[in-house]
């Protein structure tokens, strides 16, 4: 009896992801009737009304942040995570690593809290007035930011651990050869550790691709198709979070809804499949 | 040559030192503001009142409802996640042990699913209420997020029960017991610290999560007394109340925001003070 129920529980978890599949293709498939996948997809032109739905610009929006976002936040967690595991006592890092992982179970909101409160203002007092423009500070900047920061801790704890299954001995043997400690890290730990690395900077953009509240909190929400990143923007899962009260209203709405729910999911899973599977052999070997 | 050899040393020591302290100030720094910001607006009134009338204009009150509500709902969630999750975790280390590969691709399809948003989950969740003909409600609510601890709970268990060694399964086994008794009364006793750890990270980051209880908890301001009615959650408390455009309502956002920080503070420190206690009772 126990059996069955243990059997089931793992069957039921194994089943979550196929059912969301199904579960948001189903609740999309009337728009993919009579709307091409590519229209879809390249069209820019966004008039729920009209029954034009183009989702150029929230991908666009989406890919903007997390580009935004793995810049600012890729150099710093690197280096930090060499300085933590290589160049700094023990001590430090002892003390860093429930800080990092505490740091990471703060909640999202949270972030976007400080988002309004401190990077809005930067933005919109310090920033666009020393580049000669205005700026709201609600701005794809502004929500590249507070991404970046939000996945600090995320990337910076995959680092680490990257770095610690790193033996020894190779360490040792660069450095007994004459290297000098960022040689050694040079030659050793970014070489050796490269496979990991990637897949943390992967698994980070994954994470920040499908961050909801705390960029719709800072980004503007606004349909923009721009480079600057001075200007607001307007991400899919924003889109999702901020139209769900009106969307029985509109016919297909739902399901153009449902059709950005389901591009989020495809692309995540797939990001997060590569690199977890990347991990994986890497760490049988 | 070997001039150059050491300013690059310097250099990069520098550089990663400054990363390695930003890092620490930045996230310092958010937490400072944070509370800084909402201290001051923090009193006993919000914590332990129910909005009254005009809330939302700066009328009276307190977010009693969205922190009972969060908790109702994590709860919930975390005691469904528990009945699908810890079987789950303890047939992939007792069942499948000896079949390393099928165990490795589970973990793997584990973790990828770790990685899912939040809002893909509550357009899901969204998409099975509406099948199921609920409203916007606590028991949506709570499948929801169900749905969303799950993975974490069954991956954090597993990865404190597969370092219990297996010799410890088969001394069991010659003692004549069963597999589900070994999962039940070896393994699961343990990796009971690991449980607990597990347990309070999916409550917490059920707590903490917004974006999938936005379109299947609804919000109200009562506290729910059945499943049925929606209920109000504090992340989406904090949310609503700071995109008001009344400084009073923003403050109690801000208020707000410091007792959610406090509250997952509280749950992510009990839970290593905790899985260190218990870790003490486990045969080594």
């Amino acid at each position: 009896m126990v059996n069955i129920w243990m059997r089931g529980g793992l069957y039921i978890l194994l089943a979550i992801p196929v059912l969301i599949g199904i579960g948001l293709y189903w609740k999309a498939a009337p728009l993919l009737r009579h709307e091409s996948l590519a229209n879809l997809l390249f069209s820019g032109k966004w008039f729920p009304m009209k029954g034009e739905f183009g989702f150029l610009p929230f991908i666009y929006s989406s890919v903007y942040v997390t580009l935004l976002a793995f810049i600012l936040s890729v150099p710093l967690c690197l280096f930090a995570a060499i300085y933590l595991t290589q160049f700094s006592k023990q001590r430090l890092l002892n003390f860093m690593l429930p800080v990092i992982d505490i740091l990471a179970g703060i909640p999202s909101v949270v972030y976007g809290v400080w988002g309004i409160l401190v990077i809005v203002p930067l933005v919109s007092d310090k920033i666009a007035p020393f580049f000669g423009t205005t700026s709201s500070g609600y701005s794809l900047l502004a929500g590249g930011i507070v991404l970046a920061v939000m996945c600090i801790p995320y990337i910076l704890n995959m680092l680490i651990e990257v770095f610690h299954t790193i033996p020894v001995g190779m360490k040792e043997a660069s450095l007994s050869l004459g290297a000098t400690h960022w040689e050694m890290v040079k030659h050793v730990i970014i070489r050796k550790g490269f496979p990991g690395i990637i897949s943390a900077f992967g698994l980070g953009i994954a994470k920040a691709f499908g961050e909801t509240i705390a960029v719709l909190m800072v980004v503007g929400n606004t349909l923009n198709i721009t480079l600057s990143p001075l200007k607001p923007g307007y991400p899919l899962p924003a889109l999702i979070a901020n139209n769900y009260g009106e969307m029985m209203s509109i016919p297909d709405y739902d399901s153009a809804l449902m059709f950005a729910a389901l591009l989020l999911f495809v692309v995540i899973l797939i990001i997060n499949l590569f690199f977890r599977y990347f991990i994986h052999k890497t760490e049988q070997v | 040559m070997n001039r150059w050899k050491i300013i690059e040393e310097w250099i990069f020591k520098i550089i990663s030192f400054i990363a390695a302290y930003s890092v620490v100030i930045i996230l310092l720094y958010l937490l400072i503001v944070v509370f800084n910001k909402g201290v001051g607006a923090l009193s006993w009134e919000i914590v332990f009142s129910l909005p009254e009338g005009g809330y939302y204009f700066g009328g009276g009150g307190g977010i009693l409802n969205a922190i009972v509500g969060s908790f109702y709902l994590s709860l919930g969630a975390t005691v469904l996640a528990v009945f699908i999750g810890l079987p789950a975790a303890l047939f992939i280390n007792v069942q499948l042990i000896r079949l390393k590969r099928t165990q490795n691709t589970i973990r793997f399809f584990l973790d990828a699913l770790w990685g899912i948003p939040s809002i893909v989950y509550g357009a899901f969740g969204f998409a099975v209420m509406l099948l199921l003909g609920l409203n916007a409600s606590l028991l949506a609510g709570i499948i929801t997020v169900a749905l969303l601890i799950t993975p974490i709970l069954v991956r954090a268990f597993d990865e404190v029960l597969k370092t219990i060694p297996v010799e410890l399964q088969e001394a069991s086994y010659s003692l004549g017991s069963t597999r589900t008794e070994t999962a039940l009364k070896v393994l699961f006793k343990q990796g009971f610290a690991g449980f607990i750890t597990a347990l309070l990270l999916a409550f917490g980051r059920g707590i903490g999560d917004a974006a999938s209880v936005l379109f299947t908890a609804g919000f109200t301001d009562n506290i729910p007394v059945a499943l049925d009615e929606p209920v109000a959650t504090l992340p989406l408390s904090i949310f609503f109340q700071l995109s008001s455009p009344i400084e009073e309502v923003r403050q109690r956002a801000y208020a707000a925001a410091v007792i959610l920080t406090v509250i997952i503070l509280i749950i992510s420190v009990s839970a290593r003070f905790l899985s260190k206690r218990y870790s003490k009772n486990s045969i080594k």
